[in-house]
C-alpha cells in the first residue's frame, strides 16, 4: 500500500516514525529497481537511485531467525529477524510467546507497541493476530 | 599488480596474555609485543616506517601507538572493521610495501579488557532499529545466524560443541592458552545458555592480550636472519554492518574474500595445511569452513564432527586453541597471523603441524560483517 509522503525537510527517520504513530510499519521501495528497502534511507542500496518512495506493510511475515537472550534474573526474552511479505527484513521480538518456543518459519503479524516515548514494532504469532 | 610473494612476515610476537593485572594499559601491551616482534625479526624500532593498528580504546589508534612507541611513520593505516582489521592491515601493508610507500610495517594491537572489568570492550554504536529489542552484542547476532543454519541444514548444537572441544584439544598443547582443562561435548551442551542456541562455551574468551607483526619486502627479508613467511594472497569483503542487513545469515562475505585470496595465491583449499579461522563463536568455524571451500555449504556441521578438526584430525584448524580456548582480547585477528607464521616456521612444539607450508588466515569482524582472508606460505611455495 502507498505510504506517506515526506514533508519538506523531513528525514527518513521522521517519515518512518509518522507511519508508526498511525499504527503501521512504513518501508521504502525503489522506483527504479523495485527493491523493498529497510531501514529508511535516502538512496536505494541495490541500484543507487535516490529518494525511494514510501509504502506501508501488511504486517504479515515469517520468522527468519530467532534467539532467546538469557539474563541473570528473570526469564529469557526473544529477539527475531522477521521477513515481511513485501520483501524486507526487520529485527523485532515475538510477544506473548515463551522465548525458546519461537521457531524459525513461524508466521507472525505486526503490532505497534508504545513504551514511553518509543514506538516499537513487535510481532504476535499469526493465529493470535487480527 | 599482485603482491604475491613480494612481501614477507619477518617478526611476530604476543604481549603478555590472559590477565595482566591492574594498571597496564593497552598501549603497554602493544609496547611489549612490539619489542618482542622487532627482536624476533632482528630489526630496530627505527626501521619501522609503516604503522597499522585498530582499537576500541583509541579513537585515532595509529596516532596513539606512534606516540607511545616513538614511531613517526611515513605510511599510517587505521582501517577499522572489527576483529578482522589486522588481517586487512597485512593485506594493505603488502600493497603499500609493494608500491614503495613504506618498507617495514608494524601491525599491532593490545587490550586489557579482562583486567579492566571482564566485559568485551567495544566501540560499537547501537543501531536504532535493532537496539529496541536488546539483542546482546555481539553474541545474539551470531546466535541468530546459528538458528538459521540449524533450520536450513539441520546443524545441531552437538556439532557446534565439537568446534569448542576441538579448540580445547589444541589449547591443551599450547602452554600460552588461557583454558587448558578437559572439555567434553556434554559440558559444552550443559554450559550456561547465553543467547540460544549459543551457550557460554560456544563463546570466545574475554582475555587481555595483544600482539605485533612485522612485515617487509621479500628482498629485505632475505637479508635478515629469519625464516621469512611470504604473503601469497589476500582478499577482503564486507556486505553489511548490522545483522538485520545481512542478506543470508548462512553465507558470509568470506565466500568472496576467500576466492579473491585463493586467486591471488594460485592455490585452493585443498592446498591448505593449517587454517586459522576467527572463532568468536562456534558457528563461525562452521560458516568459514563452508564459505572458504573446505566443504559444501550446509556440510560444516558434519565436517567438524568426529574430531575431524582436532589434533590428529583431517584438517588442522585453530591450532593455538583459538578465540574459544587460547585467548580473545576483544579483537583477535592479529593473533591468528602470529600462530600461522609460527606454524609455517615450525616453531609450535607439541601442536606443530607436520610439513606445514601453506596457512590460511581468516579474520572476521563486527557481526559476521567484515571478512578478510590471507594465504601465507613458506619459501618452498614461491
Amino acid at each position: 500500500m502507498r505510504g506517506m509522503k515526506p514533508e519538506a525537510g523531513e528525514s527518513p527517520a521522521g517519515v518512518y516514525r509518522r507511519h508508526l504513530e498511525s499504527g503501521v510499519l512504513g518501508f521504502q521501495r525503489c522506483a527504479g529497481c523495485g527493491a523493498a528497502i529497510f531501514y529508511p534511507r535516502v538512496i536505494c542500496p541495490f541500484c543507487g537511485r535516490p529518494d525511494p518512495t514510501w509504502e506501508t506493510s501488511s504486517g504479515h511475515g515469517v520468522v527468519y531467525a530467532t534467539t532467546a537472550v538469557y539474563r541473570r534474573e528473570g526469564d529469557p526474552y526473544n529477539v527475531v529477524l522477521v521477513d515481511l511479505e513485501e520483501g524486507f527484513r526487520i529485527m523485532s521480538r515475538v510477544e506473548a510467546a515463551p522465548a525458546e518456543d519461537v521457531e524459525v518459519g513461524a508466521r507472525v503479524t505486526l503490532r505497534v507497541d508504545h513504551e514511553g516515548d518509543d514506538l516499537i514494532p513487535v510481532f504476535v504469532l499469526r493465529d493470535e493476530g487480527r | 599488480m599482485s603482491p604475491r610473494g613480494k612481501v614477507a612476515v619477518v617478526g611476530v610476537a604476543e604481549s603478555d596474555l590472559g590477565e595482566v593485572g591492574p594498571g597496564f594499559t593497552p598501549l603497554d601491551l602493544i609496547g611489549q609485543a612490539t619489542i618482542r616482534a622487532l627482536e624476533d625479526a632482528g630489526l630496530a624500532k627505527s626501521d619501522v616506517d609503516g604503522l597499522f593498528s585498530a582499537s576500541p580504546y583509541y579513537h585515532m589508534p595509529t596516532l596513539s601507538v606512534g606516540e607511545y612507541l616513538g614511531i613517526r611513520p611515513r605510511y599510517s593505516d587505521a582501517t577499522s572493521m572489527g576483529g578482522s582489521s589486522f588481517v586487512s592491515h597485512l593485506f594493505h601493508a603488502a600493497a603499500a610495501i609493494d608500491a614503495g610507500l613504506c618498507e617495514v610495517a608494524l601491525i599491532t594491537y593490545g587490550s586489557t579488557q579482562r583486567s579492566g572489568g571482564g566485559r568485551l570492550v567495544t566501540g560499537s554504536e547501537t543501531d536504532p532499529y535493532e537496539a529496541l529489542y536488546n539483542p546482546r552484542y555481539p553474541v545474539s547476532m551470531y546466535a541468530l545466524a546459528a538458528s538459521r543454519h540449524m533450520h536450513e541444514y539441520g546443524t545441531t548444537r552437538g556439532q557446534l560443541a565439537e568446534v569448542a572441544v576441538a579448540a580445547r584439544g589444541w589449547a591443551k598443547l599450547n602452554p600460552k592458552a588461557f583454558m587448558r582443562e578437559d572439555l567434553t561435548v556434554e559440558e559444552v551442551l550443559s554450559s550456561r545458555m547465553v543467547s540460544s542456541p549459543l551457550g557460554v562455551r560456544d563463546c570466545c574468551l574475554v582475555t587481555d592480550g595483544g600482539g605485533a607483526v612485522i612485515v617487509t619486502s621479500a628482498e629485505r627479508a632475505r637479508d635478515l636472519d629469519v625464516t621469512p613467511v611470504y604473503l601469497l594472497g589476500a582478499g577482503e569483503a564486507h556486505w553489511h554492518r548490522n545483522i538485520s542487513q545481512m542478506p543470508d545469515l548462512t553465507v558470509s562475505a568470506a565466500a568472496e574474500s576467500g576466492s579473491r585470496a585463493y586467486a591471488m595465491a594460485g592455490v585452493g583449499p585443498e592446498n591448505v595445511d593449517v587454517a586459522m579461522l576467527y572463532d568468536a563463536f562456534t558457528i563461525n568455524t562452521v560458516l568459514f569452513l563452508e564459505d572458504l571451500g573446505f566443504c559444501e555449504k550446509g556440510d560444516g556441521g558434519a565436517f567438524v564432527s568426529g574430531s575431524r578438526i582436532s589434533p590428529g584430525g583431517e584438517l588442522a584448524v585453530n591450532t593455538s586453541g583459538g578465540g574459544l580456548s587460547y585467548n580473545h582480547p576483544g579483537m583477535y585477528g592479529l593473533l591468528l597471523i602470529v600462530e600461522a607464521v609460527r606454524q609455517l616456521r615450525g616453531e609450535c612444539g607439541d601442536r606443530q603441524v607436520q610439513n606445514a607450508n601453506i596457512a590460511l588466515v581468516h579474520g572476521n569482524g563486527g557481526v559476521l560483517s567484515s571478512q578478510v582472508t590471507a594465504l601465507l606460505g613458506s619459501e618452498s611455495t614461491l
